[in-house]
């Protein structure tokens, strides 16, 4: 049953998408024209768009994600304290993407354009920080990815470092190593494949994210390179076209939906796969 | 005597004044970067609570979402919409998930099919959630050339059937194979043994596992965006655009007008509350109900 949806769902779309496909074929990754009033549709910006967001929100939440998760599953705080920070995490998580939206329109939109407008200033000789600043840019779409993908890398390399055997703890306390030395040199190394399988999983998510992004990104079909010019993802695309769309462009959106789910598709299987050859090493560790 | 005394020199030794500092810093630095990590929530949590008060009063809840300009009304309608499709969603893809999970569990644990239907399960999990509202707009919206609650619910469907069997999966291990040992000894067909022993004891945890699925797909924007659309009227029929609480706060928070924004902030105080508390009642139903 649950195949068949599966395939039902890569089905629908393909259908839905053949006329696309046949008409723009594989040119359709690389151009970068979405004019819908002309019929001619490339995804290149999208593509570019939804990587680099989803990275900077990687590069962002990693070393939040992981000392959160190195506080919670050593013994720096006191076990309520613990419990709530986990409560607080797990809230974070089970927050609906839209209210992240919200929340970004009123907070992070004026944040970054007031910020980004002096740093392009003074930095805007570096390609990435070129100005003018919007508000609704790369940045502010990376910005709250990365908040929403914090209880992911969290959830996940918590697991990973409380998986390792305590035999390996003490050991390495025992022999006079500090806390950090064990941290550093025992724990993270024997977890190390654990949290490369929660940020890859990660990645996924942002890849695939779409209400929150949609909401503060721009949503802007040129292609650019700079953090604080408007942009687009795939999924924010979607969201944004497909209840106007007709004809031919329903079929483009669709060859879009098809390109993100095979993203995700492939970005899952690479961090499934990881996560069981964890559970392997650490049977043997 | 010499080596001895060498011996617990050594087991003496001091932890090296670099060591500790060391060891100091990284715990502050740690500290910090959870610090920071926690500031947006707070800010998330005291802005919803703050904005969200103003406009909560007794109407929000009975009347219909206002157009531009007018500064009164709510969002009974979203309310009412969100429930009627989560509910079209619960009522096709539950049965069809605690089968499957029941089918993976009970009748054939180790075949390669149901191998394969775990991985797929999981990988469906991962797909983005607007991919589920393409699919529905491809296979209800097109076909029934228009927009309506049914194809947000297919589309809330597909994205809770795989979260329902794993859960579901997850909470049938959960019964120990005693109790079916004993089952069958007794003299019980297979049936008998599920649907009176494990499907009884399995109960809570699988109902935590749908509380959750629904307090998700209650959240979601993406797939309702453009199956169910949106409507500033009750819903009268299901093949009809309806309005959700979601896409009104998508479709609101983008408004220049300030009364409609503010309304975005109580429907997301709403939105949230439904959320949360369905979360933290599956909890409890489950810790309450299991061992």
């Amino acid at each position: 049953m649950i195949i068949v949806t599966l395939i039902l769902i890569i089905y629908e779309i393909m259908s839905t998408a053949w006329p696309a496909i046949r008409h723009f074929g594989f040119h359709f990754l690389i151009s970068s024209t979405w004019q819908p009033n002309r019929d001619i549709y490339g995804v290149l910006p999208m593509i570019i768009g939804t990587v680099t967001s989803s990275l900077i929100a990687l590069l962002l939440a990693l070393p939040l994600g992981l000392s959160i998760a190195i506080f919670l599953s050593e013994s720096f705080l006191p076990a309520t304290m613990r419990h709530a920070i986990r409560f607080i995490v797990e809230m974070l998580a089970a927050t609906p993407s839209v209210v992240y939206g919200l929340w970004g329109i009123f907070v992070l939109v004026p944040l970054v354009q007031d910020y980004g407008d002096i740093i392009s200033k003074h930095f805007g000789f570096i390609p990435f920080l070129r100005g003018p600043a919007y508000g609704n840019s790369l940045l502010t779409a990376s910005l709250v990815l990365a908040l929403m993908v914090l209880p992911t890398i969290t959830a996940i390399s918590r697991a990973a470092l409380v998986a390792v055997p305590a035999t390996l703890r003490e050991g390495s306390y025992a022999l006079g190593a500090t806390r950090w030395e064990t941290i550093l040199r025992v724990l993270l190394p024997c977890a190390a494949p654990g949290i490369v399988a929660a940020t890859i999983l990660a990645f996924g998510r942002a890849i695939g994210e779409t209400m929150a992004v949609a909401m503060l990104i721009g949503n802007s079909q040129r292609l650019t390179f700079s953090l604080f010019s408007p942009s687009n993802t795939l999924s924010a695309l979607l969201a944004n076209q497909f209840a106007e769309a007709d004809g031919l462009q329903i079929s483009a959106l669709m060859y879009a939906a098809f390109l993100l789910i095979i993203m995700t598709l492939g970005t899952n299987i690479v961090g499934e796969l990881v996560l069981r050859y964890t559970h392997r090493r650490c049977a043997t560790a | 005597m010499s080596i001895t005394q060498n011996f617990f020199n050594q087991l003496g030794r001091k932890t090296s004044f670099f060591r500790l500092i060391r060891n100091y810093l990284l715990t502050l630095f740690c500290g910090f970067l959870s610090f920071i990590a926690l500031v947006p929530l707070f800010s998330l949590v005291y802005l919803l609570i703050k904005k969200g008060l103003l406009l909560l009063h007794l109407s929000v809840f009975t009347g219909l979402p206002p157009p531009p300009g007018i500064h009164e009304g709510g969002f009974g309608n979203a309310i009412l919409g969100t429930l009627i499709m989560v509910g079209i969603a619960v009522l096709m893809a539950a049965p069809l998930g605690i089968l499957g999970a029941l089918f993976i569990n009970e009748y054939a644990p180790s075949s390669p099919l149901s191998g394969t239907v775990r991985f797929v399960a999981k990988l469906l999990t991962g797909i983005p959630s607007i991919i589920c509202g393409a699919f529905a707009f491809a296979l209800v919206v097109l076909t029934t050339g228009k927009f309506s609650a049914l194809a947000g619910g297919v589309a809330l469907s597909v994205l809770m059937l795989p979260t329902i069997l794993l859960t579901s999966e997850q909470a049938l291990k959960g019964v120990p194979s005693s109790y079916r040992d004993a089952s069958y000894g007794l003299g019980a067909t297979a049936f008998q043994t599920i649907w009176r022993i494990v499907l009884p004891e399995a109960l809570p945890s699988i109902m935590m596992g749908l509380m959750l699925a629904i307090a998700r797909a209650a959240g979601e924007t993406a797939p309702v965006l453009f199956t169910a659309l949106f409507s500033y009227n009750w819903t009268s029929s299901l093949m009809e655009p309806t309005a959700s609480l979601s896409v009104l706060i998508y479709n609101f928070s983008a408004l220049p007008y300030h009364y409609q924004v503010q309304m975005a902030w109580t429907a997301s105080l709403v939105l949230v509350v439904m959320v949360t508390g369905t979360n933290i009642l599956a909890q409890f139903f489950f810790r309450r109900k299991s061992f």
